[in-house]
């Protein structure tokens, strides 16, 4: 009985310093000074995780915006309201499926990539040696790739958007027949850049930055033999995936919760 | 450090991309129109009820868009609605200033706008002007209860 509750009081103290370290770990690792050097190794985690994404960013926007198309159609017709199918793609994309989607195939695509190559790199003692010859890991390593994902998510999230709509005017204009006119002046009279475009951003902005601080934080605090890299890349997927969830519906409630 | 070009370029390429995409969302996905405010004229006109008229809502002519509401408010001398409304400038001194502005519904549930329909006053309406002739939004509700108590009769 008495080992059972140690052993919960051990867990706790766990988690807690392991969320005590993830928070010194983003702020020693975020601000650190720009340098030239610095900007070239963003750059360099820019290509990998973003640029190396925007494949599976566009086709599955593709392919969602023209499955929201054409559910959407097969229920507004039978309202006689097919003109507001440009409205519901672009505001269900703008809104919610855009920042969540790209999120969840970010942390898939990117996010266990940077645990993997961290996680390896403190197994063979790279990060070790670093610090040895007087470089600073967090810097070098952590740093470019925390930013990069901060970044990148964002532009992916814009690309998602852009796509989806064009595959749900694919869809609902060039298939179904709803009124090109109509299509875009629908969505032109709901969508409010500010409240709907920008608050999109925002939430991509917070997925970027908890998605790669997980993936990141993951792979430099793992247990450093090849069995700790498996369970860390996938912890980094299940973790991203539900903190992407839940900020999300926090996210949604502040911004569109206001019925007040 | 060793520099990469292709790689820079694919970066350059991928962040143009991410701001394009935002231009495109704001111009064509919400319909933000930046730097042409001289090409319009404003009008305004009291509405006893406005439905579910909303900002950024289309002004037609005979179906045709030829401008849209930019504001809402109470009117607080006649606790009305006042709606003021941009429209295309080329027709600008060539509206009748009997012109009437009824709100009307996009098929049953699509979304309201307003509609201009020209009268035949020689006067014309100018910048700043209020069309007086308004015809409130339908409100189905008052209908079924008009409809309800001429049955009851």
């Amino acid at each position: 009985m008495i080992d059972r509750i140690a052993a919960l009081g051990r867990g706790t103290l766990d988690v807690l310093m392991a969320i005590g370290r993830a928070g010194l770990f983003l702020v020693q690792s975020v601000f650190c000074l720009p340098s030239r050097e610095g900007f070239y190794l963003w750059v360099r985690q820019m290509h990998f995780v973003g640029v190396m994404s925007v494949a599976i960013v566009l086709v599955s926007g593709l392919f969602i915006g023209m499955v929201l198309a054409l559910q959407g159609y097969t229920i507004l017709v039978g309202f006689g309201a097919d003109e507001a199918l440009g409205q519901m793609v672009a505001l269900s994309l703008v809104r919610e499926l855009a920042p969540v989607v790209a999120a969840l195939l970010f942390a898939g695509r990117a996010g266990s990539a940077l645990t993997a190559e961290i996680g390896l790199m403190k197994a063979t003692e790279q990060l070790t040696s670093m610090e040895m010859i007087g470089v600073d890991p967090l810097r070098r390593i952590v740093a470019p790739r925390l930013w990069a994902g901060f970044v990148s998510l964002p532009i992916l999230t814009v690309i998602f958007a852009v796509v989806g709509i064009w595959g749900g005017h694919l869809v609902g204009v060039d298939w179904l027949g709803v009124y090109n006119g109509s299509y875009w002046s629908n969505m032109q009279d709901s969508v409010d850049f500010v409240g709907d475009v920008l608050n999109g951003m925002v939430k991509s902005l917070v997925f970027g930055l908890v998605v790669t601080w997980i993936a990141v934080f993951q792979g430099y605090d793992l247990v450093p033999t090849s069995e700790g890299i498996s369970r860390a890349t996938t912890r980094t997927v299940v973790y991203a995936s539900l903190a992407v969830l839940g900020l999300d519906f926090v996210l949604t409630a502040l911004m569109f919760g206001d019925f007040g | 450090m060793k520099r990469n070009s292709v790689l820079e370029l694919g970066v350059g390429l991928f962040m143009l991309a991410g701001i394009l995409g935002l231009v495109f969302l704001g111009l064509r996905v919400s319909g933000l129109g930046v730097g042409v405010p001289q090409n319009t004229f404003t009008l305004t006109a009291n509405f006893a009820n406005i439905g579910g008229l909303r900002p950024q809502a289309k002004v037609t002519m005979s179906g045709v868009r030829i401008g849209k509401v930019t504001d809402i408010e109470l009117d607080p001398k006649w606790f009305d609605a006042k709606v003021t409304m941009q429209i295309d400038s080329q027709f600008d001194g060539k509206l009748s200033d009997d012109t009437t502005a009824a709100i009307l519904t996009a098929g049953l549930l699509g979304e309201q706008y307003v509609g201009l329909t020209v009268g035949g006053s020689p006067k014309m309406l100018h910048d700043g002007d209020v069309i007086h002739d308004t015809q409130q939004a339908l409100v189905l509700e008052q209908l079924i209860q008009q409809f309800v108590s001429n049955m009851a009769k």
